[in-house]
């Protein structure tokens, strides 16, 4: 098995991390945007994606079955599939793709619920290195603030209920969301992840992001593969 | 009572006390009779006043199904299929055996991770990778390797269950052979290479499959009878602390071993 690292492929692999509410998902649709528009071949992966997992990850919300291992594990398991299927093909095709949420969503959210810190990095070994991981992060109020704005209720494991650090669901999620950017804080200089402040403005933000993918860019990854639509 | 051991990290969140029930393995290659040996020892040692539970891969709640339903269609890739079944693992791991094992039955699993571990290095995972995976795992009171002399013979079997050969046992997945039957030798003779590579690592009692079942049985009821007797002859005080859990009337203690070994002298005894 090739593990993180060692890949080598002629794509390239963009992604964004950061806690909820913090803007990533807006940025990489605008980057979406510019590179098919600049003609690049960019295919896209979400995170939770697989249909091979996602009855039984559904199922499992539902039904409260979840400990932080099985959490971690079924969520491995989606991933994998996503690695297999969405991931690695483009990248030896030579498109670019785009993922919003990455490993280190898992590395944050299993840690912050108590999953040991090497092992839920050995679970992902097999994963692609990415070009440039983007971090947005955002100070928790601010991120708070923005779910709270768009979203009337929030689910139990997302905000950390199956933990009982808190009855109160915002409390548990306020918890849970500083937990998680402690560690994604952690991984910044771990992973050398690429930090950007999404207190700027979206046009700000935005800008930065072209100009870093753009180094990356040439001009024969256009030639490479048509994708059609 | 005995203190939980893990192989690597414990799972998080778990209280890591003493348990009074026993873990049993009984592992081996697709065909090796393993469901047949799991059913009668567990009459067994209900019979012998004992708590009983048996699971064995893809039967737990949380992802049982879904893996059935993803080998049906043919459609699980390598890293993902090892990690579904992690996923199952760890599921039966916290909801059934552990508690289980608190409430001192005898916990009885056809396969454990070493399926799991020779199935994923067979398909070209790291060992060291799906090694780590399963570092959660309890280190079982013993564990039972059914071995067999060929996998010639393992084939025979497998038609003789009427079953036929099925899909992922033959490795078809993996193209070694043209047929069902090719592939299903090729197969299964790489799993076994891997099994046996184990079994000093993990401390395989083996077990040769080869003989009849009464034989073989006959074995295995030995085995586990020392397994569980074990605690009866190192902590004589603890006798009275296990009258609170009445699954556990009296452990199948030592008239258990004279009544098999005049069962195999007898049996001797005919086949003379």
């Amino acid at each position: 098995m090739i593990s993180y690292g060692h890949h080598r492929y002629p794509g390239r692999l963009f992604v964004v991390e950061g806690t909820d509410g913090s803007g990533k998902s807006t940025q990489l649709a605008l980057l979406y945007q510019w590179l098919k528009a600049e003609g690049y071949p960019v295919f896209f992966s979400e995170w939770n994606s697989s249909p091979l997992v996602k009855d039984t990850t559904r199922r499992a919300k539902r039904r409260r079955l979840f400990t932080p291992t099985t959490f971690s594990l079924l969520h491995a398991t989606d991933f994998a599939d996503r690695t297999e299927r969405n991931i690695i093909p483009p990248l030896k095709a030579g498109a670019i793709v785009l993922a919003d949420r990455y490993i280190y969503t898992a590395f944050a959210r299993d840690v912050a619920r108590g999953c040991d810190r090497a092992w839920v990095r050995e679970v992902y070994k097999f994963a692609v290195k990415p070009t440039v991981a983007f971090f947005f992060r955002a100070p928790l109020d601010v991120a708070i603030d923005r779910i709270a704005s768009s979203r009337p209720s929030l689910k139990y494991y997302e905000a950390g209920m199956d933990m009982d650090w808190s009855g109160d669901e915002e409390e548990s999620f306020k918890m849970f969301q500083g937990k998680i950017l402690d560690e994604y804080d952690h991984m910044v200089g771990e992973f050398s992840l690429t930090q950007i402040d999404a207190t700027q403005s979206i046009r700000v933000q935005q800008r930065q992001m072209r100009e870093i993918v753009g180094r990356y860019l040439k001009e024969k990854l256009k030639e490479k593969v048509v994708l059609t639509k | 009572m005995k203190e939980m051991k893990f192989y690597g990290t414990a799972l998080p969140g778990l209280e890591i006390e003493p348990y009074s029930g026993k873990l049993i393995v009984i592992e081996g290659t697709d065909g090796v009779g393993r469901s047949t040996h799991v059913a009668l020892l567990r009459t067994w040692l209900e019979s012998g006043g004992h708590g009983v539970l048996d699971t064995g891969m893809t039967r737990s709640v949380l992802a049982g199904r879904g893996i059935k339903n993803a080998r049906e269609g043919h459609t699980l890739g390598r890293l993902t299929m090892q990690l579904y079944y992690a996923t199952d693992f760890a599921d039966r791991l916290e909801n059934q055996m552990l508690p289980a094992l608190r409430a001192g039955f005898v916990v009885l699993t056809d396969r454990y991770i070493y399926s799991a571990i020779a199935r994923a290095v067979v398909r070209g995972a790291d060992p060291e990778w799906v090694r780590g995976i399963y570092g959660m795992a309890l280190v079982p009171d013993a564990v039972f390797y059914l071995r067999v002399r060929s996998t010639e013979e393992l084939a025979g079997r497998v038609l003789a269950s009427g079953r036929g050969f099925d899909y992922w046992e033959s490795g078809m997945d993996l193209g070694l052979g043209n047929d069902y039957y090719d592939s299903f030798i090729a197969y299964q003779k790489q799993l076994l290479r891997e099994f046996d590579r184990m079994s000093g690592e993990y401390g395989f009692r083996v077990v040769d499959a080869s003989r009849p079942v009464r034989r073989v049985a006959a074995e295995l009821r030995r085995g586990v009878a020392r397994i569980i007797e074990g605690d009866t002859v190192d902590e004589p005080g603890k006798e009275s602390a296990k009258v609170g859990s009445p699954e556990k009337v009296k452990p199948a203690s030592g008239p258990v071993l004279k009544e098999i070994a005049k069962e195999e002298s007898s049996e001797k005894a005919k086949s003379a």
